[in-house]
Order: C-alpha cells, then structure tokens, then sequence
C-alpha cells in the first residue's frame, strides 16, 4: 500500500461508511436519497457539529475537554434569562458569555498545562462548575421571542430548486471551514498535531507547546458557546439540561472521523464525515419509525469500535521497526 | 580548517543534581570542519554535557563558548538559535507528521499566519538535496527507516543554520550500509565546515569517521586525543580506568567446576535482529558465566532474550536438555530462571510498596494470588534477607523508595533468591552501590555459586567479571567474540577481548 | 513512647485524613443548621434520620466507588458503569415480568449481565491494549443502548414484593441497601488482603513493567478489575431499580460515574494508581452523599448541587500534584520575608 494511501486510510474508510450508509439508507427508505434530507442532517447536527470541531483541535493535542455539554447548556439558559427576563439585546448576551466560556477554556487550559493535573479530571469540574451554575440560572426551560430571533430563525441560503440552508447549518458550514483552516493552515494547527504526536519531541523542536494547548481548550470553549447559541436559534429556548452526553457524542463523531484519541494524528474532513454518519443514522432512524434511538447508541458504540481497532491496527502495521 | 580558535569551547564545566555530581571541571573543544567523538562507558556524564550544552540543563559552573562568543543557552531553542542543533538516538521529530513538515515546523513559510505549502515542499527538497538523499517529502515521518529518520532530523538541524551539529548514538539502530551513508554525509557537512560531535560507543566508528575523541569518566575529563594517535587498546583502558601497565597478572579467583555436567541453561544460535546475533552459552550449575563487554555490546539484550522479555529472531533455548519458548517473564520463573534487571527504577522496584512487599513479590506471583504468604513467613523472609544481605532499612513497612540505590538493589536480590531459581541472571548487580555493599554482594555471588546455582554476570566493570567469573564470554557490538575459560580469565586478556585488539606476545 | 508516636504521626499522613477531615466539617456544618441532623428514632422498629437517609441514598454510589477503586488502582477508570446498572435493572424488571421465575435465578441473570460487560471492558483494555477511557466509553454508550433494547425503551413497573425487599427493606432495623453495600466491603477488604489480590493491583498501578519483569500475569490483573467493577455495578443497579420499583433506562445511573470516580480520587487513591483505600473510596462516597443532601436542605436545587462538587475535585487534584505543591510552597516561601 502506499505510503500516502495508508495515511489517509482513516479518512477514506469514514467516507467509504458514510457513502454505504447514506446508500443504505437510500435504498430502505424512499425520499431518503435527496437534498432536502442532506440539509436536515446538517441542520439537525449544528450544535454537535460545532463542539466536534473545537473538540478535534482540543484531541489533536493529547487532551480531552468534557466540560462542552455543560457549556452549552449554560450558554442557551444564560442567553434566553438575559434576552427574556433582563432585556438585554441578543448580542450583548451573546458577548458576554462568549466572553464566558473563553474565561472557563482559558482557566481549565492553565491549571492542565502548568500543572500537569488531567484533562480529564480538570474538564470534569469544568462540566460540573457549568451544568451546576446553568441550574442556578434557572431550573427551566425558557422560551425566547426575541424579533431578531425570529428573523434569524427564518433565514435561508438558498440552495437553488426551493431548497435552502437554514442559519444553524450555515454556522455549522463557517465553523467546519475555520476549523479546517485552523488544522491545516497555520502553525498553530500544526503545532497541535505536533505536541499530540510527541509532546517531548515538541518541546525539544522548540514549538510553543505551553501556549498552544491553553489556545486549545480556550477556543474549544469558545466552540462550544457557539453551539450553545446555535442550539438556542435551533429550538427559539434555553435549557440548563441542554447537551447532557454531548461531550461523548462530539468525542465519538471526532473518532469515527478517523482523529486518534490519544492525539497527533486526524484531519477536518473526518469530523466533516463524522458528523454526516452520526447525522444519517440518526436520520435513518426518524424516517424508518420502527427502530428507535436506542439503536442509534449501539451502532455508533460498534463503529466507535471498529475505528479504535483500525486505528490501533494501522499504528501497529505503518512502523517498520 | 581553522586550527586557531575553536568553534566550540567548553572550560570547567560542571553539574550536580540532589545527591550526585555529573560533571566536575570538564573541558571540552571542537574545531570547525572536524567530526569530535566524544566517549565514556555509564554514568561518565556524557548525556549530561550533551544536555548542558544543547540548554536542556544549565552548567553550575564552567564556561562555553560558540565562535568565540560566550553563550548560556537555557532552552533547546535558544541552542538552536545559537547554531547548536542536536539529533538524539530516538530521532525527536513527529512520526506522524510528514517529512517536509518536520524539517519546517516551528518556522514554516506563510503570510498571515496562513501556510505555504508549496514552500515547505520545497524547502524540504532542498534541505534533502544539500544531503544528497532522496526521499517522499510526503511520506510520513514514521513510515520510513530508522536511518531516513535521522537524515530528516539532520537536515532539520542544518536548516536552522547550524555551526555545530550534535549526533547523540545515531548508529545506534542502523545496519552497515546505513552507517555507511551516514559517514558520506557526515563527511559531506565536515568539509563544509561544520563542526559535529558525534557521541557513540561503537569503536570501530569512532577509527573510521572521526578526527579527534575526548574520553570522560565518572563525570569528569580523561582527556582529548588525536584519533590516529591513540592505540585501541590504551583508549578502552583509559574508558574504563584501567592503566595498560598495572592489571597484568590479576587473574581470575575462581577455580573451574568439574567439567563434564549438562547445562541448566543453553542458547544455539540465539538472535535478534538489532540486539544481538547468534549467541552460544552454556550456564552450569555452580559456575558463574560472565558476559564481558563495553556498553552497548549486546548483555543486556542476551539477557531480556533469556528471560522473555523479549522474542528471539532466530535460535533456541535449551533448559535442562529441553528445548522451550520462553514467552514472557512469568514463563521464565516457572522454568526456574530469575533476572535482576539494570533498571531498576523502571523495571525493578514498586516505588510506593514497602520493602517487605518489594521482597516477596516475585515469589507471591510465583505461588499465584490464591496461596498467599501469611505474614509471618513474610516477615521471616525479609528478617533473613535483611540480615543476609545487611539491607539497611529503618523497618519492612517503608517504601522503598526511600531507600538508597543501594539498598534497593539489595532488595532486589533478595526477591528473586527469596524464588530459590536454579539460575540467575544477574545485570549490572553492583551498580550504583558503595564498596562495602559490593563485597557483599561478591561474597553472595560466590555462595550462590557453592549452592549449586548457574549464575550469569553481566557487568561494565572488568575486575568484577575477572573476579567472579568461572568462564567469561565476551560481547562486541553485539557479536559473540571470544570466551575465556578457568586461567584465561585475567584483566588484560579481557579487555583486548572486549576492545577487540590482539594481546602482544610478552617479551 | 517511640510506638505511639509512630502510629501517631502514620495517621497524620493517612490519605484518610483529608476525606474524614472533609466529612466531619460538613457534619459539623449540618448539626449548626438543623439542629436535628445527628436524630435517629425508632419506628416500628426501624431507624430514621438523616443520618439513616444519606447512608441510603448513597449506598448505591458507595459501590460504584468500590469497584471503580480497583480500576483506578490499575491506572485506569470505568465510565460504563452507569450503563452498568442501567442493564442489569432492565434485564432484571424483564425476567420479574415472567410469572415462575425464583428471585435468585433473576438477579444471577443481572449480575451476570454486568460480569459480561466488565469483562467486555476487560477484553478491550487488557487484551487488545484500548486506552480504558475510550474502551469504557465504547461500553457506556452500548450498554445504555442495550438497555434501552432489553426494556424495550419503556419504564418498567416491577410488582414483586421480595426484590422490592433489596431497595426498600429493612434489616435489624437499619436499611437493606447499606448494610449489604457494607458488606460487601467487609467481604472485599478480606479477599484483597487475605489473597495476594489486593498486592498484585496495586504492583500493576504502582509499576506495571516490573510486575511483569517478577512473573505476574499483568495483563490478566488489569483485565479482571473491570470485572470487579462490573459486578458492582450490577448491584447496584439492582438496589436502584429495586429502589424505585421500575427500571427507567435512560435516568439510571447518569453521572454515576463521575461520581465514582471523585470518591475514589477524595478517599485518597491517586488517579494514576498504586496503593488504593477502599475504607477511602466508602468516605468519599459519604462525605459526595452528604455533601448533595446537605445542598438539598440548604435550599439549593439538586442541579446545582455539581457546583461545590467542581471545587473539592480541583481542591483534590491540586493537592495530589507534584508540581501545584511545588509551585505553592514556592509562593509561600518568596512571599516571607
């Protein structure tokens, strides 16, 4: 196999299962093969979409952050109590807990690196200090009905032949293209790969390692507030139990694309591809009626499985000594 | 060549940490446009003035200067940016990042932040070029040999602009045409100027490439030789301390067992590719084999084979007259074999367990979770090894980390005799211990020995191996040389053996 | 003289120090609150109280922590166990629905199902070398799903007085839930100490290459733990389920991991692995327990309860670190004059 082959088998087998269950589903399940079900799959799939990008970078580096669900949960109650019950304006609230998640990405960043304490642990009390002070906020769910909600809420890129990208999955297409900048464009990308890589290397090569991660998990949480403002346009409310679990979705989605966990190694596009298997299965799900969600976890906990083997198989066989 | 003012000058340098002194008045030059061995078996600080140098650590005391000027670098980068680049043994790039990304990152080419990747391409193909090697800049870093590797890392090195390049035992994991073409570029880079200190243990490499050596000991300086005008002989010796004049006639102590008896343990052809090739040994009962050589010649790669640490390429095992596969260390303790390893840091202690648990451990595992020892016979254990090996401990409960180095290894010991093996293979045992605690742990040996064990010594240390050994079997980059038998083990004999010249007739 | 300041100065240095430091300031806090904290009375011949209610509602944590203690000791971590549980209390509320079928047979089938999936963890972290994150994640995300199959994504209400017995019962007048969450402590404690086990996991946490340089089967060690783990959790998903009479698959068990995992860690086990306390992993999960009622009567809705809980982890985190020790000593010292 060549050498450039084996590099990007990851990827290709993400697209190869994406194409096999969108046909799949095609072929089960008529009026699944059109445009209009591609744009709900990314509509539908915004917020996660959104947190796997930030998450992505964040796992390219060696870390983890758990602390996202919570972050978002906090973001859409935060947004809809100072839009509803405050008066602020949209974008006042908007800056001020972009301004929020920064600070709790930048913190969480600093005590891991200088300290060497555990992403895992440290994004733990992160998603507890959020979730918890989301509850604070409210216990409930609030509506929004703000005018300038409702103006975005209807905003379409028109795609041609009466099919249009609502705002959510416009945002999601921006993000993907920043990330996908981001990874493969800049030093800092690079970096990232680099310290995930051989953190010890990294150093010793005189990167900015200190800098770069704490970089990291601060726009993660940037990222992460986005999919929270974006989940509230996506459902016009702020809910404190918003994105329970998502975390480990935007891990699973980071890994089918064919990222690897421990870092150094992924690309973009297979969080890209990622988030379009995760979106046709769930899809598939809501047109055949019969199945239900549960499934849903069972078949990404196998391809979650698959990968890890792939990738483990793949490290193994591309070291010749 | 500039033979006035050296490219590099090291004067007095020296470095202590908590409990050891590293380096202590160490001069060190190297001219430009010359290839500088620099030489010394375990613990003569050679790492440690490679790190001080390249700003890993910073001196305590002692001065450096590059072209004249007075540097202190205190990171990797600022040696860098000074002109001193470094490729370590374990090639400190990105296996998973790209040929041409590894030789730019930190610095690739771009506007705005954003990347040009044409440029990093190019740029690649260029750095190669000036090499003469020809790769995929492509192709992923990790995919290639160990020997392309290390051309990358060269190639990164002399990118940033380097005046003195640093090779940290880079032929370590290459075959003889690798060593070859590194060679060609090293001679490559010296006629264009570069000074490079080319740090190695391999002899024979050190006669072909280099132009002069500088020897440490025990952290400090031997001296600085002109390559050409220094015998192989007087080199090893002066390695290891040993004046040419003084050791004739020291002799092994040992009388040779009577012959005739089958071996406990015996290898036919045992090998592994980049460890060690083909090794006959015979261990007998009650006879102490030991395995001569300078470091990096294969001991202790014999003996991870032996104990299953790791897999053999070619060859057998035979113990007691059966051939077995030794699949891991737990199949090696069944078979009655027992290993004290070198490391005991990493592959010997459990830092936070206590000394008691330390001791029995290997005997624990032996018996299974199931038939634990009670904790009186535990404590009759460790009462009798302690006092045996005299472990200087203020009770069995503390950690072991608490003890010395010394007494760790004490413990060590006495785990696997605490297994009552029929053979030990003993690496590097007085390692790190002070004098008193090596002649105990000689006399140990020598019981061992009357207790009918086969014993397999592995030391750098010529008079210990002299001392103990009933046969000797010497190890030169990784190959079986020369085996000494009862007379023939003296000091002299040995270390030509080990340095691989022919003794002179005395006349 | 010397003895007693010896066992003196080892209790200054427990790592139970800390977590029974912790518990008692929370105590302490609560009988200044509510004056009736520390009350038990007799009714019917069973104890009541707060203090009886937190040892209740907690049992269940208490033996996640007891599995997960022995993870973490290996140097790893389970995040399936809520899943764990999820499973077992579906596969049980199922079988009860069956007319003849004996109680022990039911929860042996429970029990059961989460040895399956410990050793299912096992597998993938001893066996196939999976980082025991992601191989734990793999599990939790398809035993939640598997749940959700086996109870046919539906509550189930279970009417069977004995198995409500486990949740709700009574036993020499204290609750059915902790005593048996109590003695399986006891049980474990003994077969950790009196057996080599207890030695052989913590020489895998402490320095797994030199286990297996002293002929200890590692691999095996390492896998079997996860066992251990699952089959706490089955239990307690079975004392959850039975608890409040129906197996809701998706509410069991959420965040109960977590939680485990920062009892172990505050009951002194270092998250990197070696020495593990069990009697720390049971303190912990009390000091979590009372910590979440404690919250509760204080008026702060649940929800927010994971607040403080965020603050004792770093706390914890801060405190096990080398370097955060080093850097604070060396704050303090250049502050002095």
């Amino acid at each position: 196999m060549s050498p450039t082959l084996q590099r990007q088998l990851p990827l290709l087998t993400t697209a190869a299962i994406f194409a096999l269950l969108f046909a799949t589903a095609g072929f089960m399940y008529t009026g699944f093969f059109s445009g209009r079900v591609l744009v709900n799959i990314l509509g539908d799939t915004a917020s996660l979409g959104i947190t796997a990008v930030g998450m992505t970078l964040v796992i390219f580096s060696g870390g983890i952050d758990l602390s996202v669900g919570a972050v978002i949960g906090f973001t859409s109650i935060f947004c809809a109590t100072m839009i509803e019950q405050h008066g602020w304006h949209p974008a006042t609230a908007a800056g001020v807990v972009l301004g929020l998640g920064a600070g709790l990405g930048c913190v969480m960043g600093t005590l891991i690196q200088k300290f060497k304490l555990p992403p895992f642990l440290i994004t733990l009390a992160g998603m507890f200090l959020a979730r918890g002070s989301a509850f604070w906020i409210s216990t409930e769910s609030t509506g929004i009905k703000h005018p300038l909600y409702d103006r975005l809420s209807q905003f379409e890129l028109p795609l041609g032949s009466d099919l249009g990208l609502p705002l959510t999955s416009v945002l999601l297409l921006v993000v993907l293209a920043i990330g996908y900048v981001l990874a493969h464009h800049t030093r800092f990308g690079r970096n990232l790969l680099a310290i995930g890589g051989n953190e010890q290397s990294a150093i010793l090569m005189g990167l900015p390692v200190a800098s770069t991660k704490i970089v990291a998990y601060t726009l993660n949480s940037i990222f992460a507030v986005m999919a929270g403002l974006v989940a509230t346009l996506y459902t016009g409310s702020g809910n404190p139990s918003l994105g329970v679990g998502l975390e480990l979705d935007a891990i699973a989605v980071v890994v089918i694309g064919g990222t690897l966990l421990s870092g150094g190694r992924g690309h973009m596009l297979g969080t890209l591809l990622g988030i379009l298997v995760f979106g046709t299965i769930q899809s598939a799900m809501l047109f055949d009626g019969r199945l239900n969600s549960w499934w849903i976890r069972i078949v990404v906990a196998l391809l979650l499985l698959v990968f890890i083997l792939l990738q483990r198989a793949l490290a193994r066989g591309g070291r010749r000594r | 060549m500039d033979q006035s003012a050296p490219l590099l000058q090291l004067r007095g340098m020296g470095k202590s940490f908590p409990g050891a002194v590293a380096l202590s008045g160490v001069d060190f030059s190297v001219r430009a446009g010359e290839i500088h061995a620099l030489l010394g078996e375990n613990g003569a600080g050679k790492s440690t003035l490679i790190k001080v140098l390249t700003g890993v650590y910073t001196a305590d005391e002692g001065e450096a200067r590059l072209a004249g000027q007075v540097i202190r670098p205190s990171s990797p980068k600022e040696a860098e940016a000074l002109g001193i680049s470094t490729v370590y043994q374990e090639v400190n790039l990105i296996p998973a990042l790209s040929v041409a990304e590894n030789i730019a990152l930190g610095r690739q080419p771009g506007r705005f932040g954003f990347l040009n990747w044409r440029a990093i391409r190019r740029h690649a193909q260029a750095a190669l070029a000036r090499l003469d090697v020809r790769c995929d800049v492509d192709a992923e870093l990790g995919s290639l040999s160990v020997a392309l590797q290390q051309m990358v890392a060269i190639a990164r090195a002399l990118d940033l602009k380097a005046k003195l390049l640093v090779l940290d035992e880079p032929t370590a994991s290459l075959d003889e045409k690798e060593v070859e073409e590194l060679f060609t570029v090293m001679k490559r880079l010296r006629a264009e100027g570069l000074g490079i200190v080319f740090v190695t243990h391999f002899l024979d490499q050190v006669y072909a490439v280099t132009d002069r050596l500088t020897i440490l000991r025990n952290g400090t300086l031997v001296g600085e030789y002109a390559t050409a005008e220094l015998p192989r002989l007087t080199l090893v010796s002066k390695m290891l301390g040993r004046e040419v004049q003084d050791v004739s006639g020291r002799t092994t102590a040992v009388q040779p067992p009577p012959s005739g008896e089958a071996p406990v343990l015996e290898t036919r052809g045992l090998g592994r590719r980049g460890a060690i090739q083909s090794i006959d040994l015979a261990l007998r009962k009650g006879e102490v084999t030991g395995l001569g050589g300078l470091l990096g010649s294969g001991r202790t790669e014999t003996a991870r084979l032996l104990f299953g640490i790791d897999k053999p390429d070619t060859g057998e095992i035979r113990v007691k007259g059966r051939p077995v596969v030794v699949r891991s260390p737990r199949d090696a303790v069944k078979l009655g074999l027992a290993f004290s390893s070198e490391d005991r840091k990493s592959e010997g202690i459990f830092p936070n367990l206590s000394v008691r648990e330390n001791l029995i451990f290997a005997l624990q595992a032996k018996r299974g979770a199931g038939r634990m020892l009670k904790h009186a016979e535990q404590m009759q254990l460790c009462t009798h090894y302690i006092a045996a090996l005299r472990i200087k401990t203020a009770d069995t409960e503390t950690p072991i980390k608490n003890l010395s180095g010394g007494n760790q290894q004490k413990v060590l010991l006495a785990r696997w005799l605490a297994t009552q093996p029929e053979v030990i293979i003993l690496d590097e045992p007085t390692r790190g211990i002070d004098i008193g605690a090596k002649a105990e742990i000689e006399q140990l040996i020598a019981k061992l020995r009357a207790d009918g064990l086969a014993v397999l010594l592995i030391s750098s240390e010529i008079e210990e191996v002299v001392r103990n050994s009933t046969r000797v079997v010497v190890l030169r980059e990784r190959r079986q040389t020369a085996e000494l038998n009862g007379a023939e083990i003296e000091t002299q004999r040995l270390m030509h053996a080990m340095a691989g010249t022919h003794e002179k007739p005395h006349g | 003289m010397a003895e007693m300041s010896s066992s003196a100065s080892r209790w200054r240095h427990s790592p139970l120090l800390w977590p029974l430091i912790g518990l008692a300031v929370l105590v302490a806090l609560n009988v200044v609150l509510f004056p009736s904290f520390l009350r038990v009375s007799v009714i019917d011949g069973h104890l009541y109280g707060t203090t009886i209610d937190i040892l209740h509602q907690g049992a269940q944590g208490m033996l996640l922590a007891l599995g997960m203690t022995l993870v973490i000791a290996t140097g790893g971590v389970d995040l399936s166990v809520g899943s764990i549980m999820a499973v077992a209390g579906a596969v049980a509320a199922v079988l009860l629905r069956q007319p003849n079928l004996n109680l022990p047979l039911v929860l042996l089938a429970a029990i059961g199902a989460g040895l399956l999936a410990g050793l299912a963890n096992g597998t993938l972290v001893a066996a196939l070398g999976i980082q025991p994150i992601v191989a734990t994640l793999i599990l939790m995300v398809a035993g939640r799903g598997a749940s959700q199959l086996i109870s046919g994504g539906e509550v189930i209400i279970i009417k069977n007085a004995s198995f409500e017995f486990l949740g709700n019962g009574f036993l020499f007048g204290l609750p059915v839930a902790p005593l048996l969450v109590m003695a399986l402590y006891l049980v474990a404690n003994l077969a950790l100490r009196r057996s080599a086990a207890g030695l052989f996991i913590e020489a895998v946490g402490d320095n797994e290459t030199a286990g297996r340089f002293a002929g200890l089967a590692a691999a095996r060690v390492k896998g079997l733990v996860y066992v251990a783990s699952g089959f706490c959790a089955a239990i307690a998903g079975l004392l959850a389920t039975s608890n409040v009479r129906a197996a809701d698959s998706y509410r069991v068990g959420e965040n109960q991991e977590l939680d485990a995992i920062f009892a172990v860690v505050v009951g002194g086990t270092a998250l990197t692995g070696g020495r593990f306390l069990l009697m720390g992993a049971f303190i912990g999960a009390l000091l979590l327990q009372t910590l979440t009622t404690t919250m509760y009567n204080v008026g702060v809705p649940p929800p927010v309860a994971p607040v403080p809980k965020a603050l004792v982890i770093l706390a914890v985190c801060l405190l096990q670190s080398e370097h955060a020790r080093r850097w604070f000593k060396g704050l303090v010292s250049r502050s002095r004059p």
